[in-house]
C-alpha cells in the first residue's frame, strides 16, 4: 500500500513537472512578440492583438442596416462616413477632406480625400460616395435605410458628381443637424448586397471573421489614411455572457478591455492593480418614464409629485456608486451649448412634503398603486427600480416592479405603449435635438404619450432655425417646458466604467456609443 | 382499528436521520413562518450607511448592496420558498394520486395513454417546461405554482401507479372485490393507506426538488418580483458581488443547502423507519 502511494506521488510530481515545462514554453512563445520592449516610459509599440469584451451579439454587419448601439460601436472601426465624430463630440472630416454647406442649408458639397482606400484595395471614388448616399436615402431602391437622410422625408434629394473628387448633395429641407447624418458609412459601389456577409469599408480595421454568439475579429488596415494609425495588428471583439463572466475574464486575462462594468466590479478591479478603471459619461438618459396617457399619470400634479419624491443622489449612490450626472430633462450635459441645468426645479434630494402636498391637491391624499415595468436583462435599471419603489413608498405611492424580458418590454411597453411607468434608458447620438424630437405628440418614438401643442410648435421652430445661437435657445425652452410639466421623471446620465489593461494605453472616450480601437496601443516597457 | 395504529406507533423507531432531519427542517420552517409576521429589520428598507456590512451581531448575515438586512430577507425568502414548494407538492401529489391510482388499478388503454403522456412530459428538462408554461400563463407567484405543479405530476404518477399495480392483485383486494366493495372504496380506502410509506419518501424528494426548482426560477427572474426577497433571486443578485461581499451569496446559498439537506435526511429517516 505504502509503495503504491509513493509511486503515485512520484507520478503526480512527474506530471506536474512535465505540464509545468509545457506551460513555460507556451508563455515564452506568446510573449515573444512583445519581448523587444525596453524599459523606457509609455511609448507606443506597434503590433499585438487585443480582446475586447462586448455585451451583445451583432444584428447586422451591413453598416446601413445595423441598428443596435452594440453593433455600431464595433462597425465604427470598419466603416467611415464622409465625416465622423471625434472624442469631443465634434465632427471631423473622414472620407471627405472638406465640406461646405450653402447659405440656405440645402446644398452640401464634399471634397473627397486623396487616396482613401477600401479594404479590398480599390480607391474611394465619387461613384462609391454617390452609391452609398443613394442607398441610405432610398433613392436607389425606394427604402431609406437612415431615416434622417430619407429622400421621402426631406433628406437627400439628389447626389451629383461634379468631378472625380467632388460630390454635391441636395437636400429637401434645411436642417443644421443634418450634417451629423453624413457619418453614414461609405461602401464600394454595388457592394450593398454582400455588405452583411463580407463588409468592406475604409476604417482603421478590416473585417476578418464573425461567429454568432462568439464574436468578431478585425485586422489592421495597413493603408489607413490617418498616418501612423492603427497600432494594433488585430482586435477581437468577444461576446461575454454576463457582467460577472466579464469580470472573471478580465481577472483571468482573457479580455483586455471592457467598457460596461458595474460600480462594484470597478471597485474589485481597482484593488486588483492590473487594470486602470475609468469613468466617463455615457450617452444614455435614464428615467422613470411616465405614460402621460394613463391614469393617474395624466395629471401633471401627480407627475410632479413623483419628480419631487425621487432622490437622484440616493439612486446614484446605491446604483452607480456616485458616478452619474443628474438630469431633469432630455439633453446630455455633455452637449454644453444646448444643455440647460434644470436640477433646481425638483431638487436632487427628495422633497417628500412637497410631493405629498401635490398628491393631495391632485386628489390622491392616500397615494395610489403604480406598476413599474422594467426590462429585466438590465441589472442597472432593476436596481434603480428597487430604490425608486422605496422612495415612492415614502410619499404613499404603492409601487410594484414588473420585470419583463427585453423583447416584451420593447414590443409592449416601448412600441405598444402598454405600461404605466417604466425605468429604462434612451441613447442619444451627436445630434442635439435627437432626444427632444421624440416628445412631439405625433412622433412614433413618443412612448410616454407626451402631448403639448406648445412643445410641438417650439420644436418645429427650432428645426427651421438656421442660427445656432437661436436654435440652442429654442432647445433650452423645450427642455424647460418638458421639465416643468414633468413629462417624465428624468434621473441621470450614468457613467460608463471602462476597464483597460495596464499594458494598454491610448483608449479614447467618446460621447457617443463607439469603441475606437485605432488609437489603442501596447505600452513599450 | 385503534389497535392497528397503536401497534404501528409501538414499532416506530427513532433514528438519527429522522432526528437530524426534523431539527433542521423544524428550524427552517419556523424561521420561514416567523418571517411572515416579523423580521428583525424591514426586508425592503434601504440604508446607504450600511451597504455591504459584513456579518456582525447587528446583522448576523450582513447586509446587501442596498444596506438591507440579509437575515431578514432570508427569513422572508424561506417562507416564500416553503409555501410555494408545499403548495406545489400538495397539488401535484393530489393529482398524482388520482391519476396514478386510476391508471395503475384500471390499466389497459388508459394506462398506456397516460404513461406515454407522462413520458413525454418527463422528456423535457423540468425547468424548460416550466418556462414554457410560464410564458403562456404570464409571470407571477400563482402561475409559478401552477406550472411547477404540472411539471411535478409525472413523478408522483409513476410511483403511485407502480404501487397500485403491485397491490391490485393482492389477496385482500381480490377478496374485497368479491365482497362487492365499490371500486372507489377499494382505490382510496383499501389501497391508498398501504402505499403511504412509499409515497411519503417521494413527497420528501418532490419537496426538495420543488425548493430547488423555485430557487432556480426566481434566480432566472421568474416568480417573486423584487423588492420582495426570495432565495434564488438573492443568489442571482449576489452574483455581482461575490468578491466584494461573499456573505451576500453564502447566506441564501447555505440556506437552500440547509433546507434541502434537512428534508433529505427527514425522507431518509422515514424510509429507514419503514424498513425496520
Amino acid at each position: 500500500m505504502k509503495k503504491k502511494l509513493l509511486s503515485l506521488f512520484f507520478a503526480a510530481l512527474l506530471t506536474m513537472a512535465v505540464l509545468g515545462g509545457c506551460g513555460t514554453d507556451g508563455t515564452g512563445e506568446s510573449s515573444g512578440n512583445n519581448s523587444s520592449n525596453d524599459l523606457s516610459g509609455s511609448e507606443p509599440a506597434y503590433g499585438g492583438s487585443v480582446v475586447v469584451g462586448i455585451q451583445q451579439d451583432i444584428d447586422s454587419l451591413d453598416p446601413h442596416k445595423a441598428t443596435s448601439a452594440g453593433t455600431k460601436e464595433i462597425l465604427f472601426n470598419i466603416f467611415e462616413g464622409l465625416v465622423k465624430p471625434d472624442e469631443n463630440g465634434n465632427l471631423i472630416n473622414a472620407v471627405a477632406s472638406d465640406h461646405t454647406i450653402s447659405q440656405d442649408g440645402l446644398v452640401y458639397t464634399f471634397t473627397l480625400r486623396d487616396n482613401v482606400k477600401f479594404h479590398n484595395g480599390s480607391t474611394v471614388t465619387a461613384e462609391d460616395v454617390k452609391y452609398s448616399l443613394e442607398r441610405v436615402s432610398g433613392i436607389l431602391d425606394g427604402t431609406a435605410l437612415i431615416s434622417t437622410l430619407s429622400s421621402a422625408k426631406g433628406g437627400i434629394q439628389k447626389v451629383d458628381i461634379l468631378d472625380e473628387k467632388t460630390v454635391q448633395v441636395t437636400v429637401g429641407s434645411a436642417n443644421t443637424e443634418l450634417i451629423y447624418s453624413f457619418v453614414a458609412a461609405i461602401i464600394p459601389k454595388g457592394s450593398g448586397e454582400e455588405a452583411a456577409a463580407s463588409p468592406v469599408g475604409t476604417g482603421p480595421f478590416s473585417y476578418v471573421s464573425y461567429k454568432p454568439q462568439e464574436g468578431i475579429v478585425l485586422a489592421k488596415n495597413p493603408e489607413y489614411w490617418q498616418a501612423g494609425l492603427p497600432y494594433l495588428d488585430e482586435v477581437n471583439f468577444k461576446i461575454v455572457g454576463s457582467a460577472e463572466t466579464a469580470l472573471m475574464e478580465l481577472q483571468g486575462g482573457t479580455i483586455g478591455i471592457y467598457a460596461y462594468l458595474t460600480d462594484s466590479q470597478a471597485q474589485v478591479l481597482k484593488s486588483g492593480g492590473n487594470f486602470s478603471v475609468e469613468a466617463s459619461p455615457s450617452n444614455v438618459v435614464q428615467a422613470l418614464f411616465l405614460n402621460n396617457a394613463e391614469k393617474p399619470l395624466d395629471n401633471v400634479k401627480v407627475r410632479q409629485a413623483i419628480c419631487y419624491a425621487l432622490d437622484k443622489e440616493e439612486i446614484d449612490d446605491f446604483v452607480g456608486g456616485g458616478t452619474g450626472a443628474y438630469i431633469s430633462s432630455a439633453m446630455l450635459p455633455t452637449l454644453t451649448d444646448y444643455y440647460v441645468d434644470l436640477n433646481a426645479t425638483y431638487g436632487n434630494k427628495a422633497n417628500q412634503e412637497k410631493a405629498k402636498e401635490l398628491l393631495k391637491e391632485a386628489g390622491y391624499p392616500d397615494g395610489f398603486d403604480l406598476t413599474i415595468t422594467i426590462p429585466s436583462n438590465y441589472e442597472f435599471h432593476m436596481q434603480t427600480g428597487q430604490v425608486v419603489v422605496e422612495q415612492l413608498k415614502a410619499v404613499g405611492i404603492n409601487a410594484t416592479i414588473q420585470a419583463v424580458d427585453w423583447n416584451t418590454w420593447y414590443n409592449d411597453a416601448y412600441v405598444g405603449r402598454k405600461y404605466t411607468a417604466t425605468i429604462s434608458g434612451i441613447t442619444c447620438d451627436l445630434t442635439p435635438g435627437y432626444l427632444l424630437n421624440r416628445f412631439q405628440a405625433a412622433s412614433n418614438k413618443n412612448f410616454i404619450n407626451y402631448a403639448n401643442t406648445q412643445y410641438d410648435e417650439l420644436y418645429l421652430k427650432a428645426q427651421a432655425e438656421l442660427d445656432l445661437k437661436k436654435k440652442a435657445d429654442y432647445y433650452k425652452q423645450l427642455q424647460t417646458l418638458l421639465c416643468d410639466e414633468a413629462g417624465t421623471a428624468f434621473l441621470q446620465v450614468p457613467a460608463n466604467m471602462t476597464a483597460i489593461s495596464k499594458d494598454l494605453a491610448g483608449y479614447k472616450f467618446y460621447p457617443v456609443y463607439v469603441q475606437d480601437m485605432s488609437t489603442v496601443y501596447y505600452v513599450k516597457k | 382499528m385503534g389497535r392497528k395504529y397503536s401497534v404501528k406507533i409501538h414499532n416506530f423507531k427513532w433514528n438519527k436521520y429522522l432526528a437530524a432531519g426534523l431539527v433542521m427542517t423544524g428550524i427552517a420552517v419556523l424561521l420561514g413562518i416567523l418571517g411572515f409576521f416579523w423580521t428583525p429589520y424591514s426586508t425592503t428598507a434601504m440604508n446607504a450607511a450600511e451597504k455591504f456590512s459584513p456579518p456582525s451581531l447587528r446583522h448576523i448575515f450582513g447586509t446587501d448592496n442596498f444596506g438591507r438586512d440579509i437575515f431578514s430577507r432570508v427569513m422572508q425568502g424561506l417562507g416564500t420558498s416553503i409555501v410555494i414548494s408545499s403548495l406545489v407538492v400538495l397539488c401535484s401529489g393530489a393529482a398524482g394520486i388520482l391519476i396514478g391510482a386510476l391508471t395503475g388499478y384500471i390499466g389497459g388503454v388508459l394506462d398506456e395513454v397516460v404513461m406515454r403522456i407522462t413520458d413525454a412530459v418527463n422528456g423535457f428538462p423540468s425547468i424548460l417546461l416550466t418556462l414554457v408554461i410560464i410564458s403562456i400563463l404570464g409571470n407571477g407567484k400563482q402561475n409559478v405554482i401552477i406550472s411547477m405543479s404540472i411539471v411535478f405530476i409525472p413523478s408522483f404518477v409513476r410511483i403511485v401507479r407502480s404501487e397500485y399495480l403491485r397491490l391490485r392483485d393482492a389477496d385482500y383486494i381480490s377478496r374485497a372485490r368479491l365482497m362487492g366493495v365499490s371500486r372507489i372504496r377499494i382505490l382510496f380506502v383499501h389501497i391508498l393507506p398501504n402505499i403511504f410509506s412509499v409515497f411519503w419518501v417521494s413527497v420528501m424528494i418532490g419537496f426538495n426538488n420543488a425548493i430547488l426548482a423555485e430557487s432556480g426560477m426566481s434566480y432566472l427572474g421568474i416568480g417573486v418580483q423584487p423588492p420582495d426577497a426570495s432565495l434564488g433571486k438573492m443568489l442571482s443578485d449576489a452574483q455581482g458581488y461575490l468578491q466584494r461581499a461573499p456573505w451576500y451569496a453564502l447566506a441564501p446559498g447555505l440556506t437552500i443547502v440547509w433546507l434541502v439537506l434537512g428534508f433529505s435526511l427527514f425522507g431518509e429517516g422515514i424510509r429507514r423507519t419503514n424498513e425496520s
